[in-house]
């Protein structure tokens, strides 16, 4: 049986290198694989713990969105080139299951139904799209975004999508009949930096906590001067309901920061995975303070990660091209 | 407004440029700093001719280096390549980055430079490199690109300036770009989609009493200039009668007047408001314009923000070149899109290139440039040049070579023969039919 988390204990048990600098990762909801991304636009599964790697080709860019079926089965993958692509993950020979040509341009961001029937898709077109998990065919698709669409999250009920942009946007829809239902409001993720000409931020990754019915927006302020990679990690807390900004987490001492995926873990903590100038960082905010509680320094430049709540697991994807599992106990 | 800010902090960003008419009072207009020396400027027969001739520059100034692998020499599946793809073009064989999809059905017209070598990783020495053809010593200034195409190309009897900068906020001009040739070869600044600044009556004053004004100011200037003329006092006469000229044409500066066709197919942004003005210049007989776009200093997230900068450039140059080409403008016109160097191959932990002008790239269009030409080769992973390398003084004498200029000629300025572009630099002849 595993230990309760006590994040203050973290630290790496198993690293994993790949040839290339790593982009994105995930971990199989049952906890025994994990797959990575890379800048030589591969995937990689690696099998937990034993870290036996398989590659994973058919992309034809680099990858920054994927996401596990709820069965573990079936991983989906969004990549530059605009491409979903369905794996089939849990055979003796991973395989490509199908291929759509999803999204002009970056896909940024998928998701899956909490009933793992429905795949939710954005990237740089602006547009939300819905897929068929069984079949891969299109349900639907709709604008709404004014700038590139960085991150899509569903709300539990399955009733709602959630999907957040380069403006700071975050635009709640409904999925029954793709209406925008609300937007709330996270500009200070967003920095128009007219010294540089240059937008620069937005909401770079979302997460629901249903049983506190908040929800996190992940990203970075401050950029002073985005072009030289000098900006702050920020992560906002909204009341769901309301939809009121409740905490802005922000860090003192990490001048070169960007909070690139958010979580929770069950009481109520948000995790951030900080990458940029500063290094990689796991931070730590409870909601009785603005400052992080916890930060646990990575032995690299992270530039994703994912969290296995069951057994208090956290991978990390790396510059160093390595995928790091930490535990969160002693 | 000023320009950009780089990320790295050089005195050449610290710095905002003089703005036109500036030092001037309400409606007179100084355009120009006075340094260097300035002598009575001779014009040889040769040089008169080529001013009917109606040649034409227009440079695309791509602000804090451009990315040669996310535009003109893509490396895609490669180590250096990074995310983004190739995309065939009008000119079968040849690629560019799929930044570049409007720009690709224009290759046609485009001559690449793929062999661009420069050594110079700084953003201020490689600027002044890029547009006066030399590197930057203590010893001696040169002038810019715009400065010798306005000496050589303009026909003044048009009452235009000759040497234009469309920036978006209208900065720019700075430093001692005229150099020898004198101030009155120093850029224009102008703002987008404005027209100069100050180049109205002020309210209350009438025709007649402006009239009045200036007859009463050249009076005076000429009386001082029968004891006390100088190359000063020269550049002021000429700054304020330039700029009385500018007020009676001040309608070529409003691109509003531009088909509102046109200006949604440039695009409804800075970039897109800023080809429309270069443009309307080109056809009513500026000899240089040059288009300032910023900014791609892209040492972080380097392919998120070519993509937000690339995705203005791509249409409104395209646009641009195709209207050219449309109203037969291209064989008089040269265009070049060029930076102060371009990106590191290696793509650094933030998503980010740094500068590297080793090998990379540089467009040219127009004139007697040749059509739908690749120049030039770099390796596989495009860290080095391997054929057709090219550098800032040969670039600059194959710019003058396209609109007729000789190059190799020199130029005559207060008794002394000054060499046009660098004697120890050749023409590109390779790239020049």
């Amino acid at each position: 049986m595993n230990l309760p988390i006590d994040f203050t204990k973290t630290h790496v048990v198993h690293q994993w290198k790949h040839d290339r600098p790593l982009i994105a990762c995930r971990i199989s909801p049952d906890g025994q694989q994990a797959v990575s991304t890379s800048e030589d636009s591969s995937l990689q599964l690696w099998r937990i713990p034993g870290g036996e790697k398989t590659i994973l080709k058919g992309h034809e860019s680099w990858v920054h969105a994927l996401c596990y079926s709820p069965d573990s089965q079936q991983l989906v993958s969004g990549g530059c080139e605009g491409s979903l692509m369905w794996w089939a993950v849990r055979t003796d020979a991973p395989s490509l299951l199908r291929k759509s040509d999803a999204h002009s341009g970056w896909i940024r961001g998928v998701a899956i139904s909490p009933d793992g029937s429905t795949l939710a898709s954005v990237g740089n077109d602006m547009l939300v799209k819905l897929w068929s998990m069984a079949n891969g065919e299109k349900i639907a698709e709709w604008g709404g975004h004014e700038r590139h669409i960085y991150s899509v999250e569903f709300h539990p009920s399955g009733n709602q999508l959630i999907t957040g942009d380069l403006l700071g946007k975050i635009h709640v829809w409904n999925i029954a009949d793709r209406k925008l239902e609300r937007t709330i409001e996270a500009t200070p993720l967003y920095t128009e930096n007219k010294g540089q000409q240059a937008e620069y931020g937005g909401v770079r990754s979302l997460a629901y906590h249903a049983e506190r019915k908040e929800l996190i927006a992940g990203g970075t302020h401050k950029a002073t001067n985005p072009f030289g990679a000098v900006h702050e990690p920020l992560m906002l807390r909204f009341g769901w309901d309301d939809g009121a900004l409740r905490k802005s987490h922000a860090c003192e001492g990490i001048p070169g920061g960007l909070v690139w995926r958010v979580q929770w873990l069950k009481d109520g903590t948000a995790v951030g995975v900080s990458g940029g100038s500063t290094g990689g960082l796991l931070l730590f905010f409870n909601d009785s303070q603005e400052k992080e509680i916890h930060r646990f320094n990575l032995p690299s430049l992270a530039r994703d990660m994912d969290i296995h709540l069951e057994s208090n697991m956290v991978a990390t994807a790396h510059f160093d091209s390595h995928l790091r599992i930490s535990i969160m106990n002693a | 407004m000023s320009l950009a800010h780089y990320a790295c902090g050089s005195r050449e960003h610290g710095l905002s440029r003089r703005q036109f008419l500036q030092r001037s009072g309400s409606t007179a207009v100084a355009g120009s700093a006075i340094a260097g020396g300035l002598g009575s400027l001779t014009t040889g027969l040769a040089a008169e001719q080529l001013k009917t001739q109606d040649m034409r520059i227009v440079v695309f100034n791509m602000h804090g280096g451009l990315s040669q692998l996310e535009s003109w020499d893509p490396k895609p599946g490669t180590k250096t390549g990074g995310p983004c793809r190739s995309i065939p073009t009008s000119v079968p064989g040849t690629h560019v980055s799929d930044l570049l999809p409007y720009t690709a059905k224009q290759m046609h017209h485009l001559c690449v430079l793929r062999g661009v070598n420069t050594s110079e990783d700084d953003h201020g020495k490689g600027a002044y490199m890029m547009l006066t053809g030399r590197r930057q010593t203590a010893a001696a200034e040169y002038p810019q690109i715009g400065a010798v195409a306005a000496r050589m190309l303009n026909d003044e009897s048009r009452g235009l300036p000759g040497h234009i900068v469309v920036t978006p906020g209208g900065g720019g001009g700075k430093g001692n770009e005229s150099a020898y040739l004198g101030p009155k070869y120093s850029s224009i600044s102008l703002g987008g989609s404005k027209p100069p600044p100050n180049t109205t009556k002020p309210d209350g004053m009438n025709d007649e009493a402006e009239l009045r004004r200036h007859d009463f100011r050249r009076r005076l200037n000429e009386e001082f200039l029968t004891r006390r003329r100088t190359a000063i006092t020269d550049a002021y006469t000429h700054s304020y009668e330039q700029a009385l000229r500018l007020m009676e044409r001040r309608d070529v500066f409003d691109v509003s007047k531009e088909p509102q066709a046109d200006q949604d197919r440039y695009g409804k942004h800075d970039l897109g408001r800023q080809c429309l003005m270069a443009r309307r210049l080109l056809e009513n007989g500026v000899s240089f314009v040059q288009v300032t776009h910023s900014n791609y200093d892209t040492h972080n997230e380097n392919f998120n923000f070519h993509i937000e900068q690339l995705g203005e450039f791509d249409r409104a140059f395209a646009t641009f070149i195709s209207d050219l080409f449309d109203r037969g403008m291209l064989e008089k016109t040269l265009v070049v899109v060029l930076s102060e160097f371009g990106r590191t191959p290696n793509i650094n932990l933030y998503y980010g290139r740094d500068h590297w002008s080793k090998a990379w790239s540089i467009v040219m269009a127009g004139g007697k440039v040749a059509r739908g030409a690749i120049f030039g080769k770099t390796n596989d992973e495009g860290t080095e040049v391997v054929d057709g390398q090219v550098d800032h003084g040969a670039l600059f004498h194959t710019y003058l070579q396209a609109v007729g200029v000789d190059s190799t000629q020199s130029i005559a300025v207060d008794g002394r023969e000054l060499p046009i572009a660098d004697p120890a630099a050749a023409p590109v002849w390779k790239v020049l039919t």
